[in-house]
């Protein structure tokens, strides 16, 4: 029989979420994604798969997509995260959450927030995305619903709506 | 998530000398990690035994990418998103940033670094094949020193390589001088992203008058390590591209490599693939090599 | 009164705006106060009879609860139908993961910990792990014979048709099983207190299942379980029975501990421990024609349904009765079976049953057409059903669907007879093959024959003194729109606006049951209850005066307030009634099946790359026959969203089994289609209107299921020439078919075109 194995000690993380500065004691190797849910309550970002392959626990780090699955905590030291509640003053959620809606881009809901992300991340890198672009930018966010089609006319609906302004 | 954080200890130095006298004072007992996606992964699954971990991720000096009249230096911990934006990679070392492209979903891309690819040695690796025929060249250091090693060599056995127990890699190092080759690139997998590869092709090729100049293939996937088909090169080099030469160099593939049977495809199939692939790219050649 | 139709416009998802601003809360996103995780101990072996139970060294054994069977204060079982699947095995294992023990701890870790530190030894039991095995019956694993159910229809006389035939044409199809694959994982949080009993909230589908299961389960009367449905991130049919299972167990740790319990699956647990598809076997001889009519056959239709019976009679029942399509079959013999294997059980997705009957059928056609020469465009012409005739179970076709015509819209949409032209002339060169085909089936929708009789819905409406409408049904949302609709349903008959409605959420203690949300029925005939409710408030406001015939918002929250001030509360019920003629015949399998049927014909364009023999869909139209388009937008994406989970039954997913267990229990390798592997999916619908369904709907949501997969392996053929008669269709079985048709040769032969 092994003896418990030697405990590792917390450590401080001090971050930016959502805008907010977040100051906690944890293991380093916890999951980012376990401390947003857990420790800050924001469970917006879901566990889908924990292997980096369903995209629905999607966050911004520092202004990009990561799995935040796949993000041990310490490695947030000093970084900025943003996650799906912290989209409601950026200034594209109101034409992409309206977009979403009008296209039928969420059905059950669970893939929406990482893939809201997905494309607030897209849609800064490319502000006029043709579709394979989409299609590329969102190819890490699976969705079991909708066949991705009406997410697409989503996001070229928000792009369009974001052009226009 | 199936372990428990509280096994672990993470510790962030900061900068390389930190890093590299830790894994001097207590070698094989500290894993490097990057960007996660392939450690991350495993400790989820409750799958990795290893207790202790080094951030690479805030390391400064190997995030740089120092460009040199005849050479590049990558730095280990960039990421695929960081290849595939950096204007020299993208046009002369086009098989790389592709394969950036493929390595899992943007989100991925953001995290994984060409470092952890290597070092990870996964012969499914999707930068591998690239950095072969690229003719890469890897500088290893520890608080021994500093010493580079030509890629080909780099790859021991099934995830194994001639990395030291006290060592990391720094950069990798590409010689600039492609610019005028043909570069095709091919990754099969179980479907168009986020997927593992079955067979992944990495070629490059020189054509002249009808005749090949100079030809590099690599193929990951179909063997313990990833391949560099050097007999299939040797065959082709300086010959003319006809059918005959097609199916032998596919033949000559098929003797080479040693694919197996496992969860995601079968050892005939990546065969076939494999040399469908190098057919496909002889095509290409011959077809780039009749215009002017 | 003159606010726009409602029903038939595509008005915004009712619980849309919580879900794109991360406020929608599934079960994992919920805690109660001392809440302890719960965890399952699972068989390791595919069959055997449990000899010891160690508790290992290393884990302080009284901080865990931990239950057994033993503990089980009401019946050992998950009641469904047949009652013959425990909750937790007592001495027997029959599939690898089949539950054992619970154990329940405050800290996860811990937890997990224990559940590793349990070993449990066993006396190994001869498994069988097939159908065919199981067929042979030299293992007993189940009841007398491993059959845990069999059909039989028979209509007209088939033993006569033989000698008349100028064409027998044989084949056999299979299609493997298919992991439902929600993005959300199975989880449910219970707790137990003494005077209320059970509440459990989860993640589901039919909340009064899992109330009756656990009042078995737990010896409990109806008023001391409650279920609560929480936002639920996806089923697929796959929260249609296993929620009970889960909801079970932590019930159970949550009675023995008196505290909260939750548990969640990790997605490696999910997929390995829960219920899929059931695999396929059907075996078709059909008399045909000297012009290639249909004169009779015989289909034998097999499913693989795992250790326990569960849904197996249903999923069997409804594959049974869609086996011979939207075609018109003067004679047949219907031969069914579900066949017991040691894994775990196989239940409820999408289709359930339909697609693996219909993919036999479609594919035979296409191979009828081969033999006798015609098109498979002429084939489907030649056999179509037409109003007045009757189908396999001798249900009269009254609706004026005229199938001739749906095929030829299909064709023009996809651009068929075009194509079909061109791809001839580019397939003469390069490695992409190119080809195109076609599917066309019948949904039914609703429960068959006296199923609706038997549930007995019960739909409920409520108006607030503030004049807000509620709906009160135990129909759950799972994205496929469920909120909207009804809500949208009940405006229409109120008059009011769409923004009134608001929708209860499924709760036991204050909904009634309306009826599991499956089979494709809760537009069709929930909706049509709905409606009656809703009704029933403007009459009930009507007869005291309040309100006129016609009246606005305003006006109607007058009367609310002012009926709820003198009566207390103002709600209407509406209970199922059936249709006078609807007949079945359960003992013959015989009669009116269904209340109503889609009709759809789908096309899928192909490229087969001969240098990878992977094969992708370059384009997709399906067009459907669908009663009414209730909300545009919702019904679309169902199609969709059908087309592409179907595409993957197809072409990507691939469960690997070894020794009855899942070996590929991750997404890395359980493949399904990612944003850039999915043609343009094209979407178009027809309405002929459905008497029996609100609206004139009918059931939609898994109609898309049936179609996609034979008509893109007839796409292949289509391109290849080779037949394949097996799905999931990969690469490698692609090849392997090439590399036999060009035999004599290894494998570094080319087997592709060249340019």
């Amino acid at each position: 029989m092994n003896p418990s194995p030697e405990k590792g000690a917390k450590c401080e993380v001090s971050f930016f979420v959502n805008g907010k500065e977040t100051n906690l004691h944890a293991h380093p190797m916890e999951r980012l994604l376990d401390v947003l849910r857990n420790e800050l309550g924001l469970t917006g970002a879901k566990e889908g798969c924990g292997e980096g392959e369903c995209g629905s626990c999607s966050v911004l780090l520092d202004g990009m997509l990561v799995n935040s699955c796949l993000v041990p905590i310490a490695q947030t030291n000093g970084a900025s995260v943003v996650t799906i509640e912290g989209l409601s003053t950026h200034d594209l959620m109101s034409p992409l959450q309206h977009a979403f809606l009008e296209c039928g881009g969420a059905q059950c809901g669970i893939c929406t927030p990482g893939m809201i992300l997905a494309t607030v991340h897209l849609l800064e890198k490319k502000p006029e995305p043709v579709l394979s672009d989409i299609r590329e930018g969102l190819a890490g966010n699976l969705c079991r619903c909708t066949g991705y089609m009406q997410i697409f006319e989503a996001v070229a609906k928000a792009a369009q709506r974001r052009v226009a302004k | 998530m199936r372990a428990d954080p509280a096994e672990y200890k993470l510790v962030s130095p900061g900068n390389l000398q930190g890093v590299l006298s830790l894994l001097a004072s207590e070698p094989a007992q500290w894993l490097p990690i990057a960007g996660g996606t392939d450690v991350m992964v495993l400790y989820s699954a409750g799958k990795l035994p290893i207790r202790k971990l080094v951030d690479l991720w805030n390391i400064p000096e190997l995030r740089q990418i120092e460009v040199l009249p005849d050479r590049i230096h990558i730095g280990a911990a960039c990421t695929f998103t960081t290849l595939r934006g950096h204007e020299i990679i993208s046009r002369e070392f086009p098989l790389l940033a592709t394969a950036g492209s493929w390595t899992g979903g943007i989100a991925n891309q953001n995290r994984g670094t060409l470092g952890g690819n290597i070092a990870n040695a996964s012969p499914a690796a999707d930068s591998l094949p690239s950095l072969l025929v690229y003719g890469a060249e890897l500088t290893l250091i520890s608080m021994r020193g500093e010493r580079r090693v030509p890629y080909g060599t780099f790859h021991t056995g099934y995830k194994k390589t001639e990395l030291a127990a006290d060592e990391l890699i720094q950069d990798i190092s590409l010689p600039r001088k492609f610019s005028g080759y043909i570069s095709h690139a091919r990754k099969v997998g179980a479907r168009n992203a986020q997927a593992i590869s079955k067979v992944c092709l990495a070629a490059l090729g020189q054509i002249a008058s009808g005749t090949i100049r100079d030809v590099r293939l690599a193929l990951g996937s179909v063997a313990p390590v990833p391949l560099r088909l050097e007999e299939t090169e040797q065959l082709l080099v300086g010959r003319r591209i006809d059918s005959s030469l097609i199916d032998a160099a596919r033949k000559s593939v098929v003797d080479r490599i040693r694919p197996i049977d496992d969860i995601r495809s079968t050892a005939r199939y990546r065969s076939a693939v494999a040399g469908n692939l190098v057919a496909e790219f002889l095509e290409k050649l011959a077809m780039e090599g009749t215009k002017a | 009164m003159n606010i726009p139709h409602i029903v038939g416009a595509s008005v915004p998802r009712k619980e849309g705006r919580e879900k794109v601003t991360g406020a929608a809360r599934y079960v994992d996103d919920m805690a109660l106060p001392g809440m302890l995780h719960g965890a399952t101990v699972r068989s390791s072996v595919a069959r055997g009879k449990i000899k010891t139970i160690s508790f290992g060294p290393g884990v302080d054994w009284n901080e865990f609860v931990v239950v057994t069977a033993k503990d089980i204060p009401g019946k050992n079982c998950i009641a469904l139908i047949l009652d013959d699947q425990p909750c937790l095995a007592a001495g027997t294992v029959n599939h690898p993961e089949e539950p054992i023990l619970l154990l329940a701890h405050a800290d996860r870790h811990k937890l997990r910990k224990a559940v590793e530190a349990i070993s449990i030894e066993y006396e190994p039991l001869p498994p069988v792990h097939s159908m065919e095995e199981s067929e042979r019956q030299s293992t007993i694993i189940w009841g007398s014979d491993n059959i845990l159910k069999r059909y039989l229809v028979e209509k007209g006389d088939v033993d006569s048709v033989w000698k008349e035939a100028a064409h027998i044409v044989e084949g056999e199809y299979f299609t493997g099983a298919q992991e439902q694959l929600y993005i959300e994982n199975n989880g449910v949080i219970a707790s137990f207190e003494p005077e209320h009993g059970v509440t459990v909230w989860g993640s589901l589908q039919c909340p009064y299942y899992v109330h009756k299961a656990l009042m078995a389960l737990c010896g409990l009367p109806e008023d001391m379980v409650r279920v609560v449905q929480m936002e639920t991130g996806g089923a697929f049919g796959g929260k249609e029975e296993y929620p009970s299972m889960i909801a079970s167990h932590a019930a159970l740790l949550a009675i023995k501990s008196g505290k909260p319990v939750k548990i969640i699956y990790d997605r490696m647990e999910d997929m390995v421990a829960t219920t899929k598809r059931h695999p396929s076997r059907t075996r078709h001889r059909t008399a045909i024609s000297k012009e290639g009519k249909i004169l009779g056959g015989e289909i034998e239709f097999t499913i693989d349904g795992g250790a326990y019976a569960t849904l197996s009679s249903v999923v069997l029942s409804r594959g049974t009765i869609h086996a011979g399509g939207p075609y018109y079959w003067p004679s047949v013999r219907i031969r069914t079976k579900a066949m017991a294997t040691n894994t775990p059980p196989h239940g409820a997705f999408r289709g359930f049953g339909a697609p693996q009957s219909l993919f036999a059928l479609e594919r035979h056609m296409d191979r009828i057409a081969q033999v006798v020469g015609i098109s498979p465009i002429e084939v489907r012409r030649l056999n179509f059903l037409k109003t007045g005739q009757t189908t396999t179970t001798e249900q009269t076709i009254r609706e004026n669907i005229d199938l001739d015509r749906l095929l030829d819209r299909a064709l023009e949409l996809s651009g068929y007879n075009v194509k079909k032209k061109r791809f001839a002339e580019e397939n003469k060169n390069g490695p992409r093959q190119k080809g195109i085909g076609i599917a066309a089936f019948l949904h039914g929708a609703g429960f068959t024959g006296s199923g609706e009789r038997y549930l007995n819905s019960l739909v409920g409406v409520e108006a607030a003194a503030d004049g807000v409408v509620r709906v009160l049904v135990s129909s759950a949302e799972f994205g496929q729109g469920t909120n909207t609709v009804l809500c949208q349903i009940a405006a229409e008959a109120l008059g009011l606006p769409y923004e009134n409605i608001a929708i209860a959420q499924p709760d036991t203690t204050v909904v009634p049951n309306s009826g599991p949300t499956v089979a494709s029925r809760t537009a069709m005939i929930v909706g049509k209850l709905v409606q009656s409710a809703a009704r029933g408030i403007r009459d009930t406001l009507a007869k005291t005066g309040l309100l006129g015939d016609e009246y606005s918002p305003e006006q109607f929250r007058a009367a609310c307030r002012e009926y709820i001030a003198a009566h207390g509360a103002l709600k209407s019920y509406a209970r199922y009634e059936s249709p006078g003629d609807v007949y079945w015949d359960d003992a013959k399998y015989r009669g009116e099946a269904y209340a109503a049927f889609a009709w759809a014909v789908y096309v899928a364009e192909v490229t087969v790359d001969l240098t990878t023999y992977s094969v992708t869909v370059d384009d997709f139209v399906a067009l459907q026959e669908i009663g009414k388009v209730l909300n545009p937008v919702l019904a679309e994406g169902q199609i969709t969203g059908g087309v592409a989970q179907a595409i993957g039954f197809a072409l990507y997913e691939k469960v690997v089994w070894q020794n009855g267990r899942m070996l590929n229990n991750q997404m890395t390798n359980y493949i399904m289609p990612t944003s850039v592997d999915l043609p343009p999916i094209r979407v178009f619908f027809e309405e002929l209107g459905n008497v029996h369904g609100a609206h004139g709907a009918k059931g939609i949501g898994e109609l898309p299921m049936d179609g996609p997969a034979p008509a893109i392996v007839n796409a292949v053929e289509d391109a290849t020439g080779v037949r394949f008669n097996s799905i999931p269709l990969l690469p490698e079985d692609l090849f392997e078919a090439l590399f036999d048709e060009s035999a004599d040769q290894d494998v570094s032969s080319p087997v592709r075109g060249s340019a």
